[in-house]
């Protein structure tokens, strides 16, 4: 099985600080909002380096929301930063008829994703927001999966004429993609051939997803491993090759198994070629405090959980 | 208990269990729960009338939502040293598995919490809710609320403090921890309200100021001048004005304590500055 290696935990989230920042450097029409989450989003540097096209708008995710797509009337590309919940769901409406109706170029920029934010509970860990973002048309959703790709990514999505929502998060999670990567929206990535398994996993199960294939190997099983960075538009292309060889599938996400990346491989499956199908993600539950770690192992997120997930579905070829 | 060197005993406990359900778990907001220390006791242990007990409905006592439900550690320890559940319990903040979650939440039943509280600028409405509830039920007894001042800046606020005036909810008392800190900043930085006094009055709400928001007596004072403004046809807002972080010297006035812990060093010297009075859970 192909190797990748760890260079260093970091946080996805210092990873979108970093691509803002160079934005910020090489892109004069990029503006940035933020409702008083700064240091949470990492976004001080472009701050300090462009205190003009900064707007601190307070605790009112609304307004920041309808400034941003105002901000697009004139040319300029915003970039809003709270956490994922209040991103999302705490302004749906503003995002449906300002933002995505309207068909404005604004970056929703969203932080301390699922789970994994850890001890400050359901209230803040928001499980919903893949499926809330990609049931808007011609909203792309994207929720890539380490530091590097998170940077690549936020870089990519300023030459994108189109409303993004971007997922991160807040622990420090492996860091495995190159440095150097140009981020295609919508291109789906095959880290490992397989031919008993595909594991289809975004955000940082993808790593998860990379042990569970290590972990199977052992076993004598080869899973192909595929990161899809976006969830919307899909990379049906690649699932159905894929799926095509193996068989079946397993999907990996931090997010409720109702909305997210799973039923949109489903839906996929369904339309051209149906095939076993084990879903990993959040079993229709709110979540609760605790370590990241704890987690994920309680909430059956993990490397384990995954490789028992494609035990399970090879056994219903 | 109406003494005020026993309820400053009741306060000084309270910012050891506040300090030390941070500290264990490294995460959680310190700065505005040692703030609002004063006030959530005096009302709970004075102010409010409550029955034994804790039932959803709460009919036939005072309630209190706690809107900026990141102070979760202050509301905690003063629900558990108030008899709503084991004082030991303050030992499982923001454990896996805890019914003391990160943000106060009904979900894992704790007694004491009526809503859920976390995502900021929601619970002014609820207590609406409830307020008009209890007219509806003939109970005479009043709600209350705290919310922080960066807290106001969310926009569901003034559509609530404006449908409170427009229905004369007058059987609600709204506290607002005026301490002039959000998370980035102080509030005059990150985003100015103004005059929130005279906001508030233009709204068509009764109005009245705790100069010192951190003093036993002008709390007592101010709760109970508050309660005899209600039942004539307004609103009722009290603008408290603490400092964030009070009572620990190094975490005093400062936003950088809104939501860090102490470190083992830290923890010493504020458990030092507040010597157990009550007895550490
Ligand atoms: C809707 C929403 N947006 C953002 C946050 C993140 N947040 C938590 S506390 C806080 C600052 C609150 O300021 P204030 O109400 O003044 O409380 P203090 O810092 O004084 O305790 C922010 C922005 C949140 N919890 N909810
Ligand atoms: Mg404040």
């Amino acid at each position: 099985m192909k190797k990748y290696t760890d260079t260093g935990k970091n946080d996805t989230r210092s990873g979108f600080g970093a691509g803002l920042t160079e934005l910020g450097r090489t892109n004069p029409n990029v503006v940035a909002l933020c409702a008083d989450l700064v240091g949470s989003l990492k976004m001080q540097d472009f701050i300090d380096e462009n205190p003009e096209r900064f707007f601190q708008v307070g605790i009112a995710e609304a307004n920041m929301m309808g400034i941003a797509a105002g901000l697009t009337i004139g040319g300029k590309i915003p970039f809003t930063g709270t956490f994922a919940n209040f991103s999302t769901g705490r302004v749906y409406d503003q995002i449906r008829q300002s933002i995505a109706y309207s068909g404005k170029n604004v970056k929703i920029c969203a932080s301390h994703a699922g789970l994994t934010l850890g001890e400050d509970g359901a209230t803040h860990q928001i499980l919903e927001d893949i499926g809330l973002m990609k049931m808007l048309p011609g909203m792309t959703v994207i929720n890539p999966c380490d530091y590097n790709q998170t940077k690549a990514a936020t870089i990519a999505i300023a030459e994108y004429d189109g409303p993004v929502y971007l997922r991160f998060g807040r622990p420090k999670v492996a860091n495995f993609t190159p440095a150097d990567q140009k981020f295609e929206i919508g291109k789906a990535i095959l880290l490992n051939e397989g031919k008993d398994v595909t594991i289809i996993a975004t955000g940082h199960l993808v790593w998860e997803a990379l042990q569970a294939a290590e972990q199977l190997e052992e076993k004598g099983i080869s899973a192909e491993v595929i990161n899809i960075h976006t969830i919307k538009p899909l990379d049906e292309a690649a699932i159905l090759a894929s799926v095509g060889k193996t068989g079946c599938v397993v999907t990996a996400e931090e997010h409720n198994i109702l909305g997210g990346l799973g039923e949109s491989v489903a839906r996929t499956l369904t339309h051209n070629h149906p095939a076993p199908q084990e879903f990993v993600a959040t079993m229709d539950t709110f979540g609760e405090s605790g370590t990241p770690e704890q987690l994920m192992e309680k909430y059956g997120l993990n490397a384990a959980a995954i490789v028992k997930a494609s035990e399970k579905v090879i056994k219903r070829k | 208990m109406s003494d005020t060197q026993q309820l400053q005993d009741f306060v000084t406990q309270v910012r050891r269990d506040i300090v030390r359900q941070v500290h264990k778990v490294n995460s959680g907001h310190p700065g505005g729960s040692l703030g609002c220390a004063e006030f959530l006791s005096v009302l709970y242990q004075e102010v409010m009338h409550r029955k034994e007990g804790f039932d959803m409905d709460g009919i036939d006592e005072d309630l209190f939502f706690l809107s900026n439900g990141h102070i979760s550690p202050v509301f905690y320890s003063v629900l558990a040293r108030s008899g709503y559940f084991p004082v030991e319990e303050l030992n499982t903040f923001r454990l896996i598995d805890s019914r003391l979650q990160g943000h106060p939440t009904t979900h894992e039943g704790l007694p004491g919490v009526r809503i859920a509280s976390g995502s900021l600028g929601q619970g002014l409405s609820v207590a609406l809710g409830a307020a008009n509830a209890k007219k509806l039920n003939g109970d005479s007894h009043l709600v209350y609320s705290l919310h922080g001042d960066g807290e106001l800046q969310e926009g569901q606020n003034w559509e609530a403090i404006m449908y409170a005036a427009a229905k004369k909810i007058d059987n609600l008392i709204s506290t607002v921890d005026r301490n002039y800190q959000q998370i980035d900043g102080c509030t005059d930085d990150v985003l100015p309200m103004g005059n929130l006094v005279e906001k508030f009055k233009a709204f068509g709400w009764e109005v009245l100021e705790i100069e010192k928001g951190n003093d036993i007596d002008q709390i007592r004072e101010g709760l109970n001048k508050a309660k005899s403004l209600t039942g004539k046809g307004k609103p009722v807002a009290i603008m408290l004005n603490t400092e964030m972080g009070h009572g620990v010297d190094f975490m005093m006035g400062s936003h950088k304590w809104h939501g860090v812990a102490p470190n083992d060093e830290q923890l010493e010297k504020a458990l030092a500055q507040n010597p157990e009075t009550l007895g550490d859970y």
